[in-house]
């Protein structure tokens, strides 16, 4: 979505932008429907549920109610929020197996404590930074929805957000908002090579603190101490001195498939065969 | 809106302190079939008030023989755990309101989704 030009926080607030040619997009378009499964899959999985259990979830900014229907999938029950009635109309056609409410994120979350098992939430939260009305305030609104969400959940639940930061300063503003309504956690990033493939996800906790879950696609992240150079056994004094290897060599080739390994790219195995050449043919 | 998501609704308009339990003004409900988790009705029961799952129940003239007072060691009891399946996520509400009973609010219902926006002056 960022990369095909304009953002979408940046043309109209939420309510209007998800019209209902916006959201018939949702329903038809195969690649959006993908996309979305693969992020609630992976949402789901951070959230970290008790094994075989049917948990009551709630899904903020459900929209069509793709991610709710992986989680209807895995068995659970979800009640899904929404702030555009187009896109819910066609969750209603879709008939979803959640219940559906209209409601505005930065207004609050209007649940009894201690309702719900967790939380997922698919590219939604990165509306909450935009003022679309005089009367807004991104960092109250913010405050606003992570401080009755916080409420509203179990103790030890987690709250998982896929989302589409602009810049550092936003991830900023939204992580200190959440701390500040009593959350711990931080930011799980997939693929943090790769421009295409990076997902985003803030992890949060409710009540107790949990160990933060590694991205995917990170090599850092199985570091036991930071800060700190690895000990490694590999000898490789002068393999960097040189900079990059000889083009089409046997190292070159290594280099490059482990690049693409770490953009989360599908790469063949490493073979004998790898960086050979064929057998000339007669 | 079932009658499960009802039981954890609350108001959040500005000033309001509990703001629960909503009231139902209800046009149209419907019974839709729903698979039997005995699992999960009987993990929902703590989190409920029961007092006011009854009371929704009956305001929309659902309850048939559903208990007034919550029956000791439900979790093998099917027969009690059918009939809070049914009044949890069997019933819903199609067309009406829910209203706040501090403020008087009225959120309005259609096609089965409640409409929880605020106005700007009550945020």
């Amino acid at each position: 979505m960022a990369s095909s030009g304009r953002r979408p926080e940046h043309t109209a607030p939420p309510d209007v932008f998800y019209n209902e040619e916006e959201a018939k997009k949702y329903s038809q378009n195969s690649r959006m429907i993908e996309i979305q499964t693969q992020m609630s899959e992976r949402a789901v999985e951070l959230l970290n549920l008790p094994e075989g259990q049917p948990c009551f979830l709630l899904d903020v900014g459900c929209g069509s109610g793709l991610s709710g229907d992986y989680l209807s999938e895995e068995g659970h029950f979800w009640v899904g929020i929404d702030i555009s009635t187009a896109m819910l109309d066609v969750a209603l056609e879709r008939e979803v197996e959640g219940d559906l409410l209209v409601g505005d994120m930065g207004q609050g979350m209007p649940f009894r404590p201690g309702t719900f098992d967790g939380c997922i939430s698919i590219s939604a939260l990165q509306w909450l930074c935009n003022a679309d009305k005089r009367t807004h305030s991104p960092p109250k609104r913010l405050y606003t929805f992570f401080s009755t969400l916080y409420s509203s959940l179990a103790r030890g639940a987690r709250a998982v957000f896929q989302l589409y930061p602009e810049n550092s300063e936003q991830l900023e503003l939204i992580t200190a908002q959440a701390m500040k309504a009593g959350f711990s956690g931080g930011m799980v990033v997939d693929y943090p090579n790769s421009s295409k493939a990076k997902k985003f996800f803030l992890c949060l906790f409710a009540g107790v603190s949990g160990v933060l879950p590694k991205g995917l696609g990170s090599e850092t992240s199985d570091r036991t101490v930071q800060n700190q150079v690895q000990y490694s056994g590999q000898r490789c004094r002068f393999k960097n001195m040189k900079g990059k290897s000889a083009k089409k060599g046997r190292d070159w080739i290594m280099e490059k498939k482990e690049r693409r390994r770490r953009q989360g790219r599908d790469v063949r195995p490493d073979t004998k065969y790898t960086g050979r050449q064929r057998r000339p043919v007669f | 809106m079932k009658l499960l998501t009802h039981n954890m609704l609350t108001s959040h308009v500005k000033g309001v302190t509990k703001g629960y339990p909503l009231l139902i003004k209800a046009t149209a409900v419907k019974v839709n079939e729903v698979e039997f988790n005995p699992q999960f009705v009987s993990r929902m029961i703590p989190k409920l008030e029961w007092g006011v799952l009854v009371q929704a129940a009956d305001w929309l003239g659902q309850r048939e023989d559903l208990p007034a007072e919550l029956v000791s060691d439900y979790e093998k009891n099917d027969d009690f755990l059918k009939k809070v399946h049914r009044v949890l996520l069997e019933v819903e509400v199609i067309e009406g309101c829910l209203q706040c009973p501090e403020s008087g609010r009225e959120f309005p219902i259609s096609k089965g989704i409640p409409n929880m926006l605020l106005n700007e002056d009550e945020v």
